[in-house]
């Protein structure tokens, strides 16, 4: 039975009802949208994880009246600190800053010089806080040593950067929801569109007994392909505009990130794959959805 | 077989949609039993066409009861009524192949529809573009078919699944008396081998040669059942 004629693959006359190009182009559209919102999120992510590292491990400790003697009357309350520091294992490259860079810091506020002014200023110490836990602990040996000394981490910096982060992964889990509603949307249209211009060609199908899941397939089939193909289409576009942004973002971003692939990260690598999948379960979903809804109109 | 008792049917309004039209058929009753053939007549525009889609389940009635070959259609579940269309023949008045389909495609449609391995396909195909002799036509788009061959076409994919019930909506519009008169020689045959047949025409002269009881509406009513 070599000789066996082919059944033909599209004997809904689908592939003119239901153009190559326009919802392809528009899923396509919806995709490059799509990778651009994730992106963005999986950036801002990135960014504030980054950030928030750096504010959290920074300490900032202020000595006041730094020359007076300390608790003990051991040492100058600046020296008790500085040594106090220098034997906790967390607490790594301590330093003090010098005069002219406290000056520096307090000139916006107090002029070029605010020594000139004769205010009693703190002395003030930066480090790294490398310990796993809070600053508790060494807040509490300090204040005891040296009354009146203030240990500052980037807490607040941290709180706000992580408030910034989640507002920005709203909005792009927004876009994104917004993206999948056109999406189906489009889809419906095209869909109904398809049905339309159809419609005489299903009625006789439907009344030569085919099943409305089998009509259905049919059509899902077919615009699951176009989905697929506009989705894949669009992503790709989509990777050299995000490898370009990537590049601009690049002194902001973890310096791990220079040597990754196009400098993208690797979970938006492992997202962008998904934008067919779900351009195509939408797709299929939607017309499924759709053409069964009208069938549901035949007798 | 089927079943008709009172059946009214009214068609929505196109213009007024909520509205229905006038009935075209009132309070309809008959019975045609396994295996019987049956003319279908009355003057154009009095309900015969509307009368055969409510045997083949392409429109609902307004009120009264349908059985089709044994099967009550009132609220039969839809995988269950496409089952049961499978197993009705259908003539259209205006043919209705598929345009983007050839004649061998369109006579194996009913058959790919209910899954049947193409090998099966295949032969019934052959065997029955034989019968109606357009075994020579197979690979022509119904654009390329004179209207006697798309006739013919329709009706050999009406039968090629061996229906229980076939229904023909003026099977012999199109064809000249020879053609005629060898589709009724088709149906006929159908008929003696067990499928009930309806056929709706004009045709008295065809009527006259083949003998058989006749259903006869005008205006929307059943005025002959015998």
């Amino acid at each position: 039975m070599a000789n066996l004629p082919h059944p033909p693959a599209d004997f809904l006359g689908l592939r003119t009802a239901l153009s190559d190009r326009l919802l392809p182009l528009l899923v396509g559209a919806m995709a490059f949208l799509a990778a651009l919102g994730i992106a963005g999120a999986e950036a801002s992510a990135s960014l504030a994880a980054h950030w928030q590292q750096d504010a959290a491990a920074a300490l900032t400790i202020q000595v006041p009246d730094p020359q007076a003697q300390d608790a003990g009357n051991d040492a100058t309350r600046l020296a008790a600190v500085l040594g106090a520091l220098k034997t906790v294992p967390a607490a790594m490259n301590v330093a003090q800053l010098s005069p002219a860079a406290v000056n520096q810091l307090l000139s916006p506020w107090l002029g070029t010089d605010p020594a000139d002014l004769g205010l009693p200023l703190p002395a003030v110490i930066t480090a790294h806080w490398a310990g796993a836990g809070g600053v508790g602990a060494l807040r509490a040996a300090l204040q005891k040593l040296s009354p009146g000394t203030l240990v500052d981490t980037g807490a607040l910096w941290t709180g706000r950067v992580a408030a910034l982060t989640t507002s920005l992964q709203a909005c792009a889990a927004a876009v994104l929801i917004i993206v999948a509603l056109i999406g189906a949307a489009v889809v419906s249209v095209a869909t109904h569109a398809g049905l339309a211009q159809r419609r005489e060609t299903i009625v006789i199908v439907h009344e030569l007994g085919a099943f409305d899941g089998d009509i259905a397939s049919l059509i899902a089939r077919r615009i699951l392909r176009l989905t697929v193909t506009g989705a894949l289409t669009g992503t790709a576009l989509a990777l050299p505009v995000l490898a370009w942004l990537a590049r601009l973002a690049a002194p902001f971003a973890a310096p791990s990130l220079s040597t990754a692939l196009l400098g993208l990260p690797a979970p938006l690598w492992a997202a962008l794959p998904a934008l067919p999948v779900l351009a195509a379960f939408i797709g299929w979903g939607t017309a499924q959805l759709t053409v069964r809804g009208w069938l549901r109109t035949l007798p | 077989m089927v079943l008709f008792e009172d059946v009214w049917l009214t068609y929505r309004h196109a213009a007024h949609p909520g509205a229905n039209t006038p009935e075209v058929l009132r309070g309809i009753s008959f019975e045609i039993p396994e295996g019987g053939m049956r003319w279908l007549t009355g003057p154009s525009g009095a309900g015969k066409t509307s009368l055969l889609k409510l045997i083949y389940l392409s429109e609902h009635p307004a009120r009264g009861h349908i059985e089709v070959l044994g099967t009550p259609v009132a609220k039969i579940a839809r995988n269950q009524a496409s089952l049961l269309r499978r197993r009705i023949g259908v003539v259209y008045q205006d043919f209705r192949l598929l345009p983007q389909l050839n004649a061998y495609d369109n006579i194996a449609l009913p058959m790919r529809l209910a899954h049947r391995s193409e090998t099966n396909i295949h032969a019934d195909v052959l065997e029955i573009m034989k019968w109606v002799g357009l075994s020579h036509r197979s690979q022509a788009l119904p654009f390329e078919l004179s209207g006697g061959e798309q006739q013919r076409i329709a009706i050999a994919r009406a039968v090629v699944s061996r229906p229980k019930l076939l229904i023909a909506d003026e099977p012999t519009g199109n064809l000249d008396d020879d053609q005629a008169q060898r589709v009724m020689l088709l149906l006929t045959a159908l008929n003696k081998l067990g499928t009930t047949v309806i056929v709706a025409t004009h045709n008295t002269t065809l009527m006259q040669r083949h003998p058989a009881p006749a259903l006869r509406i005008e205006s929307g009513r059943l005025v002959q059942d015998g």
